[in-house]
């Protein structure tokens, strides 16, 4: 289900009293029905499915979530011991746990 | 395009790769629920990249699972001469009893595909002397596109339009699937878009009662990746909680005008999924205020009843029970080119998916 | 055809994969017939061959080749039936004539003549009429191509769609080339010579029910000039294809049945351009499987690949030009890509019509 798209809005108009917009899929110019984001601005990022804006894009929320994928198994290294994470990785038990 | 493009890096996939494969000491079998998610998984190859992650292909596809009974009612619909009937185009190859909507095209049957049920709105305006048909089909996600062009319909007073409803949905659906005493599934990516209208308080419950890790997942590579790394950290740890691995579309509380008017104009039904079968309260149909732009009133075709194909296995496959390659009729009786039950039509189904993109692996066998 | 060993996998036989009554499914022409792609290929293979019985040529590719004595003639033919008739970038009347161009040219030939055969929904204006013979006109006096026979017909109003347009047309096959779908070698490089998914992403998006803005216009040309050029390099060059409905996927899926051979592709080299992208993304479509009206795909021995792809960059009609792939010993008759993840895809011969779809 739920092929639905980012895209950005250009500008928004009433349409026999439904509230519409022209929104930008990266050179696409699509209208899209904006009634279910009322307070939606131009300008900002909307998930569209079949003519309709479901939610409005929460673009910290991707910039955040790409800054972590970037950022994953680089704190671990930082901050985990050595040996634990090459034993892991080798699929074998800590080698210091057996030490000690 | 912009915040779809990022998340298909495949820098950052390998990563996303390599930390779930660090993180899974033993083999665990996921179902994704959504049939899109089904698609990104084998258009990419990401199943391949994770060989001991079982991926359960679940029935996400509203193609795949509409029931039987509607495409036959929607196909008696189509052939009418005053009607103009207007789908998505995933509808068009999906078999009824006997044909589909393609075929009810070429017996002069006026079938039209559009994009957005809007379209099938401006239609029956363009065509004041015409009854105009559009079929509502779809899960969560698509129901407030249908929903608010009832609406406007009612509102307008385009009384020559009518809506064909067959909502699914999914909560109802996850708790069929492990009630089945054959389940396998040990956890849910749920279907991110359905999320995006309904919010993710449906999913607690069913983690509680089951005992299954719930992971709200996206459809970009790297969407699907993370929802299965965060899936799979749970289950190496024995929890089994709601999490929202999309939370760049999708909020707690969902959209609340849309679920607003979805209680309006919808209303919770039994519903028999195709293959799988009755799941009680699975469904939406129209409500009490709508139902004179009801098309199964308006037509008269509320009574029909039908018998599925017994060749057909599609519901085991829903179910996650079998591989489609496993049942008979694969890929001999039943292919993309002329397909016994739904799962073969839609190319999110599992088995045309199957089809598809595994001849490769299943010929080196 | 499948059999389940003892170990409990199936296993399937790739030769018999197809359903063996593939016209038992619907009395009547659907559309899915026109698509370009398995259902064409399979009304043709089990309606059209075995009713013109022996008189048939069972070549029957896009362009015949015909000896007449020392002279080799190619000759093709091709209708247009699209709706709308004019679109961004061109019109039917551009295509009418560059379509059986270049299926001429895919021979290797230099067109010489065409006809053009009209037939007229009742009602349509003259006007519009009028534009699209100016285009006929322009087009073929771009080319180099003269139009020397045609027919008109009229037909009822509803019976029609404004405008159908049926062109054929005589080349003279270069005597350098020697191309045939049957030629494609294991080694093989496939090159693309521009951008994929224009024409098809143009043309949708002033269908009705789907309308969306765009720049892309479509990129209907000749390219007769274009393949002179590659035989001009002294290349043995063994297949050339125009990947009009059904796109390059379908081109290459038959390509691969004919050759026996199969093809490997990597999906990071395909030019697609942003907005083809972004147009697919938005109905759910694959550009592989979205017509082109203005490009070529090439297969050419390994080593001559580069020489070619040089001078195709250095033809305005191919500054856009990439090696996509190459043929290989596995999956004789499939076609693969090789995905951004490092996973593996087929690329499948599309059944139908394209549908934008929801799912």
């Amino acid at each position: 289900m739920c092929l639905a798209v980012p895209g950005k809005i250009l500008s928004l108009n009433d349409c026999d009293g439904t509230l519409m917009s022209v929104v930008d899929f990266g050179g696409i110019k699509k209208e899209v029905c904006l009634e279910y984001i009322p307070d939606a601005q131009v300008g900002q990022y909307v998930v569209v499915h079949v003519g309709f804006a479901l939610q409005r894009l929460d673009e910290e929320s991707a910039i955040r979530t790409l800054a972590e994928f970037e950022h994953l198994g680089v704190l671990e290294e930082e901050f985990t011991d050595g040996f634990e994470l090459a034993a892991r990785k080798a699929g074998l038990d800590n080698p210091n746990e057996a030490r000690s | 395009m912009k915040y779809l493009d990022e998340f298909s890096d495949p820098g950052l996939a390998r990563k996303l790769v390599d930390q779930i494969k660090a993180a899974t000491s033993k083999r665990w079998s996921i179902m994704e629920v959504c049939g899109g998610q089904t698609h990104s998984i084998i258009r990419h190859g990401i199943d391949q990249l994770l060989p001991d992650i079982e991926m359960i292909h679940g029935p996400g596809c509203p193609v795949c699972v509409t029931p039987l009974e509607i495409i036959d009612k929607a196909l008696e619909i189509a052939s009418r001469p005053q009607v103009i009937f207007c789908s998505f185009g995933d509808m068009l190859r999906v078999p009824g009893s006997e044909k589909d909507l393609f075929r009810v095209k070429s017996e002069g049957g006026d079938v039209r595909v559009v994009y957005s049920p809007l379209d099938a709105l401006t239609i029956a305006r363009d065509n004041p002397h015409r009854q105009v048909v559009f079929f509502g089909i779809g899960f969560e996600t698509t129901a407030p596109a249908n929903a608010m062009t009832v609406y406007q319909a009612k509102r307008l007073g385009i009384d020559n339009f009518s809506l064909l409803v067959s909502h699914v949905l999914v909560p109802p659906a996850v708790a069929a699937i492990m009630e089945s005493p054959t389940c396998r599934v040990q956890a849910f990516l749920a279907a991110g878009h359905v999320c995006t209208v309904m919010g993710t308080d449906e999913y607690p419950p069913l983690c509680e009662k089951y005992r299954v890790p719930i992971v709200v997942t996206g459809f970009e590579p790297l969407d699907i990746l993370e929802g299965i790394r965060r899936t799979v950290l749970q289950l190496e740890s024995g929890r089994y909680e709601l999490e929202n691995a999309y939370s760049r579309a999708v909020q707690a509380a969902g959209n609340v005008a849309a679920r607003a008017m979805l209680l309006d104009v919808f209303a919770v039904t039994d519903r028999a999924w195709r293959g799988i079968g009755m799941i009680p309260r699975s469904g939406w149909r129209l409500s009490h205020n709508y139902r004179d732009y009801d098309a199964e009133y308006r037509f008269s075709v509320a009574d029909m009843r039908t018998e599925e194909s017994s060749i057909c296995l599609s519901g085991k496959v829903l179910q996650g029970l079998i591989k489609p390659h496993e049942c008979p009729a694969f890929g001999t009786l039943c292919t993309p080119r002329n397909p016994i039950g739904a799962t073969m039509v839609s190319s999110e189904g599992a088995c045309a998916a199957y089809y598809l993109y595994r001849r490769l692996e299943v010929s080196h066998v | 055809m499948s059999e389940t060993p003892p170990n409990g996998r199936a296993t399937i036989d790739m030769q018999t994969w197809v359903c063996p009554v593939p016209l038992r499914d619907t009395p009547n022409v659907v559309m899915g017939h026109g698509g370009g792609g398995a259902m064409s290929a399979e009304l043709i293979e089990h309606l059209f061959l075995p009713a013109f019985g022996p008189a048939a040529d069972t070549g029957m590719g896009d362009s015949a080749v015909i000896d007449i004595g020392a002279v080799r003639l190619a000759f093709s033919t091709d209708s247009f039936v699209v709706k709308p008739l004019v679109f961004p970038g061109g019109s039917i009347g551009d295509l009418a004539v560059n379509g059986t161009i270049n299926d001429l040219a895919m021979a290797g030939a230099r067109p010489l003549v065409l006809s053009t055969a009209f037939i007229l929904e009742e009602g349509t204006p003259l006007f519009e009429l009028s534009r699209v013979a100016q285009a006929v006109g322009t087009a073929a006096l771009s080319a180099g191509v003269k139009l020397v026979t045609g027919d008109t017909k009229v037909v009822d109003a509803g019976h029609g769609d404004g405008v159908y347009i049926n062109t054929a047309g005589i080349g003279l096959v270069d005597e350098r080339a020697d191309i045939r779908p049957q030629r494609a070698t294991i080694g093989d490089v496939i090159i693309v010579s521009g951008d994929i998914g224009v024409h098809g992403v143009a043309v949708m998006s002033c269908r009705e029910g789907l309308q969306f803005d765009t720049t892309v216009a479509s990129d209907t040309a000749p390219l007769h000039g274009l393949v002179a050029a590659m035989l001009d390099t002294g290349t043995d060059i063994h297949v050339l294809r125009d990947p009009t409905r059904g796109g390059v996927a379908a081109a290459l899926n038959e390509i691969a049945k004919a050759s026996k051979i199969g093809i490997s592709l990597d999906e990071q080299r395909l030019p697609i351009p942003a907005e083809v992208r972004d147009a697919c993304g938005l109905l759910g479509l694959d550009p592989l499987q979205v017509a082109n009206e203005g490009k070529l795909v090439a297969f050419t021995p390994a080593e001559e690949a580069d020489r070619v792809l040089a001078a195709l960059r250095a033809h305005p009609l191919g500054a856009r030009a990439a090696v996509i792939g190459h043929c290989v010993a596995e999956h004789p008759g499939m076609v693969t890509a090789r995905t951004a993840l490092g996973g593996t895809r087929v690329v499948d011969l599309p059944i139908g019509e394209q549908l934008p779809r929801i799912c």
